[in-house]
């Protein structure tokens, strides 16, 4: 088969276009295909970007009026550290920055609760040079989590366990605190 | 040094062993998103902080091993060929995004090719590990020691609300993207598997076809990875996408079943005429040669076909694309020309085979 815009080359890109319910097939050779911007290579290429920044123009949308003054408010946001306003991040979908999180904080909630299910808050690792103490902090937190289920479920020798090492994990914590001052 | 060994060898050392459940999981892979906290991300980041971070890596990490991960090697993007870039993204060494980045960026490959940390693509660091078969759980724990490694000596971007911070909101949190490479060829013929898709997004999980369009999987091969990376602990994620991994298998081996009861002789002349078509055919295109790998794939592990070991087929399934071929032919190839090289190269494969009996 040959390609149908320039009738020399082979068609090697088959693409089948559905537009108002209407189905046309395009078959083109590699170099036509990409200069009609049909060939990406990237992994996500039905661009996670427009679809996010979509998500973040959503937010307060139902009512115009409120709409317009919040994100005139917002587009003043602009992050100290690499000087990437919040109209460019919702465009682009992309922080710039460590800091661009702290700087945009109080709108972050809701973009990532629709982009991870409702959660806002992270639960896992805590790297273990920088997290300095949290670590322990999060461990004595789950084994909280641990001693009350097991006094609910009547488990008491196991909870006693759980709660020296409980205060174990809060002597280490002051110690390290008695440490530094 | 070594590059020629990455370029030359089609499959990574790691892929000639085989893990558990590896008749329909191919791999298992665990990816990281770090960054520096001192450096703006490469997302708004000019030249000079890029370049911070690439020498910083270079410095502390090139020639240095970590348990099985031997010499790891740095390869600048800047440095290579457009086919060698090609190779490497067809090896799943390297992602095509970290090629659009170009200069500044570069990949620390392990002697073993099993460990590839990824410097200024989207994040800073992408550190990604390989497993054969379906082993999550290793794959993750080793990822972890890994990354404790590396932080030894960088200082992340960390947020005790937010987690490790990632230029994407998508990938905030964990960081973390752990996913299972699969070959469902039963669950794709009965389609069961479009069935089961929504079900599966319901978990925050995504199933993707791999070399096809959309949700077609061209040589029934899909990945099933994690959507949500904030919220929930690795373990946790790992756990969700374990548990559904598992039951895919299951429903899997059951499909397979199904059709070897109701219609083995069909499957059986499907199988035959695939293995017709790699052995004999003089133009295929790499559709094709995918739809015939997976049927060749399938009566192998159906037992039709005896002589063909199965590693062969990962072998043929990177060697057979564009980048591999070229690579191969040492010149550049156009579409027709590289259908006519794909097929001599799958026919002189097998013939090895025969004559190593």
């Amino acid at each position: 088969m040959q390609c149908q815009r320039c009738q020399q080359r082979p068609a090697t890109v088959h693409l089948t276009q559905v537009v108002n319910g209407e189905k046309n097939e395009v078959h083109l050779c590699e170099q036509c295909a990409k200069e009609q911007g049909y060939m990406n290579y990237e992994e996500e290429s039905f661009s996670l970007n427009d679809l996010l920044s979509g998500l973040f123009h959503m937010e307060g949308s139902n009512n115009s009026q409120v709409f317009k003054e919040s994100k005139q408010a917002k587009s003043g946001l602009q992050c100290p550290t690499c000087g990437l306003t919040y109209q460019e991040f919702t465009r682009v979908g992309k922080f710039g920055c460590a800091t661009c999180y702290e700087t945009f904080d109080e709108r972050l909630d809701p973009i990532l609760r629709r982009v991870h299910s409702g959660n806002t808050r992270h639960h896992g690792k805590v790297p273990k040079r920088i997290g300095g103490d949290l670590g322990v902090r999060k461990d004595i937190e789950k084994h909280r989590e641990k001693l009350h289920q097991l006094i609910q479920d009547e488990e008491f020798e196991e909870a006693a366990n759980i709660r020296d090492e409980i205060k174990k994990l809060e002597e280490e914590l002051n110690r390290g605190k008695g440490g530094e001052s | 040094m070594s590059l020629e060994k990455f370029m030359n060898e089609a499959i990574s050392p790691w892929m000639r062993h085989d893990g558990p459940d590896s008749d329909i999981v191919l791999s298992s892979r665990i990816r990281l998103a770090r960054n520096f906290s001192s450096e703006p991300f490469p997302t708004v980041a000019g030249g000079e902080p890029l370049q911070n971070v690439l020498s910083y890596m270079e410095e502390n990490f090139t020639g240095q091993s970590f348990r099985d991960y031997e010499a790891f090697q740095l390869v600048k993007m800047d440095e290579l060929e457009p086919i060698e870039k090609r190779v490497l993204v067809e090896k799943h060494l390297i992602s095509p995004h970290l090629v659009e980045k170009g200069e500044h960026s570069a990949t620390l490959i392990s002697e073993n090719e099993q460990v590839s940390i990824m410097v200024n693509e989207e994040d800073h660091i992408r550190i990604q590990l390989y497993f054969p078969g379906f082993q999550l759980d290793r794959a993750l724990e080793q990822t972890s020691q890994l990354d404790d490694w590396l932080e030894e000596k960088v200082d992340y971007a960390f947020d005790e609300q937010r987690g490790y911070l990632t230029a994407c909101p998508t990938n905030v949190g964990t960081g973390m993207r752990a996913s299972v490479m699969m070959h469902l060829p039963a669950l794709a013929m009965t389609q069961q598997i479009n069935r089961m898709t929504p079900a599966i997004n319901q978990l925050g999980l995504v199933v993707r076809g791999i070399y096809g369009e959309g949700s077609e999987a061209v040589g029934n091969l899909f990945q099933i990875s994690n959507q949500i990376t904030l919220g929930k602990s690795e373990e946790d994620i790992v756990e969700d996408l374990h548990s559904v991994v598992r039951q895919l298998i299951e429903q899997e081996r059951k499909a397979r079943q199904t059709l070897m009861s109701r219609s083995a002789v069909q499957l059986e002349d499907r199988i035959y005429r695939s293995y017709g078509v790699l052995r004999h055919s003089r133009i295929i295109t790499s559709k094709e040669a995918a739809e015939c790998l997976s049927d060749l794939r399938l009566g192998i592990d159906l037992g039709f076909i005896k002589d063909i070991p199965r590693t062969i087929l990962n072998e043929l399934m990177i060697l057979t694309q564009p980048g591999f071929l070229q690579r191969y032919a040492g010149e550049s190839l156009d579409a027709n020309e590289r259908d006519v090289k794909r097929a001599t190269l799958i026919r002189e494969r097998i013939h090895l085979e025969d004559e190593d009996l």
